[in-house]
Formats: structure tokens, C-alpha cells, sequence
């Protein structure tokens, strides 16, 4: 018994390295046609033997971050909502509510987002860039909606539930004590959450954004729907773009030669690169709390 | 003393004695921020519910026409008539492969961690790090990584190799939900048969076990329903199948529900796409009642083991 389970744990490991294996070999034509260039090169052009992941790279930071900078505040809004002010009947029904939002399939968000949302982002975008327009963020639009704004919306609804369910998790270790304590010496519930609650689980919470950052980042197919897969960097998130996974998505089944596949496959070398370095950052920000990707 | 002198009285005092219990100034401010702030929480929970309702809504409005008794019972014919009878059945296929090597090996990863390697093992310490960085793969590397593995050996795409990285999809959500299952397991239950003489493995597979086994087949469910609605790694193992029949064979392609929708999505007629929302709402519903009854599960699981 205890062979058979050291067994599975050794075969964890196994894979992990075999992952990164796999990756390396399959992607040897473009890793030693390209080296590391291949990260700031900006060019994607599979015909002429040129491929570059700069502008990969940049959708995927890009609309990542702006997945986190919108579903961080509202995660953890939710996640005190529901560990300090709900009633206990409210907070049975609402928090297992928003987990759901984890459970919809990416490919549904996806499908989702290209319906109904691009029409959306469509339609907001007009008053947001005559009242935001200066900054180049918020600049000229592509004609339909599909953006970099709207996989950033996307990924702002898969990353939500992450991030309010492991935040709730941890405000609701505060030790009653340490709260009581501050009711007792006058402060308002606003003043318990910024004094208590927030300063002792600052490290917990920062590991789950950076859980929701990886999360952000890797997202395929929901993003493949609403970005467009266009080879460019623009500073409007109104335009266009690509991420690193969403382009394995859309070309890995139709490579035009072995170095665009063997490219790809180098994408996802950086990708796992990134995941990999994001979970061990969640681990080490997260201290003494438990902070992983779970299921229940 | 009556109203009247009452109020007579406050008027002659230098100060009102009811100040200290009447917010102002400074204290004003502070519940105002307060209220403020439990308002926008509020707000922002409700946000989340809304967008559940917005997207569950979504997709029924548009699937609710493709929708009938033949749409779940017959394969399709042609891009843009019948139903999805194949593809339900090959997602079916392709997880429960999955789910037969992963939740067994995340179990056996699962009671390793907890029973057999101790509080400060280095080894555990690894093993935990892998797992993390297992569950913190991106899907479509998880594809890519089969791809390599099974795929190009074999030459061919398959359900097999589908299966294979649905399997790496599940492995540590499964590890993670069975460890925390087996943390809840009392103490007192392994001392008493660590007492009795019982041998570690004994204990785990007539104790240890039993009274964690509600709480670990929620986990396996929930891991299940997260497996069966992923797409990329499908698409890199998995998409190139007969779409017309169903196939039993797992070492040739299998038709998957998600890449029905995955692909029907593309095709230029409405019919295909209304069929895809079709596709889609009978997948979300699956999904959403297995989670709905992992909950339940687990909500009454959690109830015994307390008792």
C-alpha cells in the first residue's frame, strides 16, 4: 500500500518532468532555429520561416493583467461579502453560486463571449474611448468587437470565482478574536476588514491572484473565440490580438511546415515556463497558507 | 416626569446627553465608508450570481431550439442534422478513461501525502510542488505534452490519448480534494487502530477510507465534470473523427461533446451553430447538476463525519 501510493507520487513527477521533456524535443527545430529571440520577435509569418512570440507574449500579459486588475477587487469584494456579511442562509446558496462559475466549461465562455459579449464590448466601447480616449489604451477600435479588451472580459469572469473562493477560504481563518477585538474597541466593519482581516491575509490573497494570473494566462479556447488571433501589438485594447495559448489553439492542427509546429510547441515551452513559475510564486507569497487550485 | 418637562429639561442642560449615541462628524464619516463599502460587497457578489444567470440564460435561450428527445438520442447526420448521440457518448468514453487512471493514482497521491509520509518529509514537500505545478499546467499544454507523448508515436489521434490528458487534467484536483478529505478524517480512528495493532495499510484501506470515501467521490465527481467540459486538450489529441457514427474504439477518434461545439461553431450554416448551442446547453446542464450533487454529497458527508 505504501509502495503503490509512493508509487503514484513518483509518476506525478514523472509526468512533470516528461512535460517539460516533450516540449523541449518537439520543439528543438524552432528552439535552436530561434533561441531565445524568439521571445522579443515580433513577426509571425509560418510560410516564410519566421515565427516570433513577441506579440504572443504581449496579448497574453496584456489581457491577463487585465483579467486580474478587474477580478481582483470584485474577488475579493465577494469573497468578504460572503465570509463576514452574508447571512449564513445567503452565503450557502451565493458562494457555492459564484464557484459555479468555474465549473461552466471554457469552451461555453467562449461560445458565450462571442455572442454576447463582442456585441457588447461593441457597443460600450464608443463611450469609453470619447471619455477615455486620451489614454492609448483606450483608443481607435476594430470594426466587431472582437478584442483584446473582450478576451480580458472572458478572462475576468473564469479567474472571479478563483479568486473570491480561495479569498473567502482565508478571511474566514481571522481568528474571531482579533475581529471581536477591534469591534470592541469601536471600529466600523470597513475598519475591521482593513485592519484585521486584510493585513493577516494579505500573503493568502496575493497567492490566489497570482493562482488566477496563471489561470489567466494559460486560458485557450474561451479566449480563441473573442481575440481574433492577429499577429499584432497595438496599444488600444479595442484592437485585435493573440496570446500564446490561444495561437496553439487556432494553428496547431494545420502547421504549414515541422518549424511552425516545432514553433508552438516552443509557445507552450514559455507558457509552462510561466505556469510553472506562477504556482511556485503563489506557493512562497502564500506563506503559511494554503493556497492551491482546488476543486472543493 | 411628564413629556413636556422632559424636553423642558434638555433645553436647560449646557449639552445634549444624547450626542455620544448619534453618529456626527468624524463617527458619521467612518459608518458612512463602512456602509459603503458592505454596499459595494454586496453589489459585487450579486455581480457574480448575475453573470452565472447571464451566461446559464445565454446558452438555454439559444439551445432551448435545437433542443429535443432526438437531439440526445440520435447521431448526426451531416454537418447540420441529427443529433449528438455520438459525441455524448465518446465524452463519456474518453472521461471515464481518464477518470479510471486518475482518480485511483490521485487517491493513492492523495493518502501518501496524509498517511504515509510524515509532517516534515522532504519528499512530500516535492510531491506537493509537483501537484501544484500539475493542477497550475494550462490545458493545451497538457494537449501539446500527449501530443508528443502518444500522438505522434501512435502516428494517429485517438480517444486514447484524449483520455490521457483528461487524466493529467484530473489527477491533481483529485489528489488535492482526496488530501483534504483525509485531513477531516479524525485522528482518534487511526490511533484507536494504530492501538489495536492494525497495520498502516489495514487501517487505511478498512478506516481511513470508508469514512472519507463521501467526501472523495465528491472530489472525483467535481474533477469528472471539470474534465468533461475541457477543449484543448482535446483538440490537440482528439479532433479528428468520424462525425457521423459512434465510435467504441478508443484507439481511433472519438467524437467529444466540446469539440461538437468547438467545431460546429465554424461551419457557415446556421443550423450547425444552433446545434452547437444545443450541444453546449445539454453539456452545461450535465455539468451544473453534477456539481449541484457533489455539493449535496458533500454537505451531507461532511454531516456524518462531524457526528
Amino acid at each position: 500500500m505504501f509502495g503503490l501510493c509512493a508509487l503514484a507520487g513518483v509518476l506525478v513527477v514523472v509526468t512533470l518532468v516528461d512535460v517539460i521533456y516533450q516540449l523541449v524535443n518537439n520543439g528543438q527545430l524552432a528552439t535552436s532555429r530561434f533561441g531565445l529571440g524568439f521571445l522579443g520577435h515580433t513577426a509571425w509569418k509560418p510560410g516564410f520561416h519566421i515565427e516570433g512570440a513577441g506579440a504572443l507574449i504581449y496579448g497574453t500579459l496584456v489581457s491577463s493583467l487585465m483579467a486580474i486588475v478587474l477580478a481582483t477587487p470584485l474577488g475579493i469584494a465577494i469573497g468578504l461579502y460572503l465570509s463576514m456579511m452574508a447571512p449564513v442562509r445567503v452565503r450557502a446558496v451565493v458562494g457555492p453560486l459564484v464557484e459555479m462559475l468555474a465549473a461552466v466549461p471554457s469552451i461555453i465562455y467562449g461560445f458565450w463571449g462571442l455572442v454576447v459579449l463582442v456585441p457588447f464590448v461593441d457597443r460600450l466601447e464608443p463611450g469609453l474611448h470619447s471619455a477615455l480616449g486620451f489614454i492609448p489604451l483606450f483608443g481607435p477600435a476594430s470594426p466587431i468587437g472582437i478584442s483584446l479588451f473582450s478576451a480580458g472580459l472572458v478572462l475576468t469572469v473564469m479567474i472571479l470565482p478563483i479568486i473570491s473562493a480561495l479569498s473567502r477560504d482565508l478571511f474566514l481563518t481571522v481568528p474571531a478574536e482579533l475581529k471581536d477585538g477591534a469591534a470592541a474597541l469601536g471600529a466600523t466593519p470597513w475598519e475591521i476588514i482593513r485592519g484585521v482581516v486584510l493585513p493577516t491575509t494579505v500573503s493568502g490573497v496575493t497567492a490566489a491572484v497570482v493562482l488566477g494570473l496563471g489561470r489567466a494566462l494559460g486560458e485557450a479556447i474561451a479566449v480563441s473565440f473573442v481575440i481574433g488571433d492577429v499577429n499584432a501589438i497595438h496599444p488600444s485594447l479595442f484592437q485585435p490580438a493573440s496570446t500564446l495559448a490561444e495561437r496553439i489553439a487556432n494553428q496547431f492542427l494545420a502547421p504549414v511546415n515541422p518549424l511552425h509546429l516545432a514553433a508552438m510547441f516552443y509557445a507552450g515551452l514559455v507558457l509552462v515556463v510561466i505556469g510553472m513559475l506562477t504556482s511556485v510564486a503563489a506557493r512562497a507569497i502564500a506563506g503559511r497558507f494554503d493556497v492551491t487550485q482546488r476543486v472543493i | 416626569m411628564s413629556a413636556t418637562a422632559e424636553t423642558a429639561l434638555y433645553e436647560r442642560m449646557p449639552f445634549d446627553p444624547t450626542a455620544p449615541l448619534t453618529p456626527s462628524g468624524n463617527l458619521r464619516r467612518r459608518a458612512v465608508v463602512s456602509r459603503f463599502v458592505q454596499i459595494t460587497a454586496t453589489a459585487a457578489a450579486a455581480f457574480a450570481v448575475a453573470v452565472l444567470v447571464i451566461v446559464c440564460y445565454g446558452v438555454a435561450v439559444r439551445g432551448a431550439s435545437a433542443l429535443s428527445f432526438d437531439f440526445v438520442v440520435e447521431n448526426p447526420s451531416g454537418l447540420a442534422s441529427g443529433g449528438i448521440f455520438n459525441a455524448l457518448i465518446g465524452t463519456l468514453e474518453i472521461v471515464a478513461f481518464g477518470a479510471l487512471i486518475a482518480l485511483p493514482l490521485g487517491v493513492m497521491t492523495g493518502l501518501y501525502l496524509t498517511e504515509f509520509a510524515g509532517p516534515r518529509s522532504r519528499t512530500a514537500r516535492v510531491l506537493r510542488l509537483a501537484l501544484d505545478m500539475m493542477a497550475g499546467l494550462p490545458t493545451i499544454v497538457v494537449g501539446l505534452f500527449v501530443y508528443g507523448l502518444i500522438v505522434i508515436p501512435q502516428r494517429r489521434q485517438s480517444g486514447f490519448a484524449g483520455g490521457i490528458a483528461l487524466a493529467i487534467v484530473m489527477l491533481p484536483l483529485m489528489a488535492r480534494s482526496s488530501q483534504e478529505v483525509l485531513l477531516l478524517v479524525p485522528g482518534s480512528l487511526r490511533e484507536a487502530a494504530d492501538a489495536l495493532g492494525v497495520s498502516r495499510w489495514r487501517t487505511v484501506l478498512s478506516v481511513i477510507l470508508p469514512t472519507a470515501f463521501g467526501g472523495i467521490l465528491t472530489g472525483a465527481i467535481l474533477a469528472t465534470a471539470r474534465a468533461a467540459g475541457e477543449t484543448a486538450p482535446l483538440l490537440i489529441c482528439d479532433s479528428i473523427y468520424n462525425t457521423d457514427t459512434t465510435s467504441l474504439n478508443l484507439f481511433h477518434g472519438v467524437p467529444s461533446v466540446s469539440m461538437f461545439i468547438y467545431t460546429s461553431y465554424d461551419l457557415p450554416l446556421t443550423q450547425a451553430v444552433i446545434r452547437a448551442w444545443g450541444a453546449a446547453f445539454v453539456l452545461m446542464v450535465l455539468i451544473l447538476i453534477a456539481n449541484v450533487a457533489a455539493r449535496l454529497l458533500l454537505a451531507r458527508s461532511r454531516g456524518r463525519m462531524a457526528r
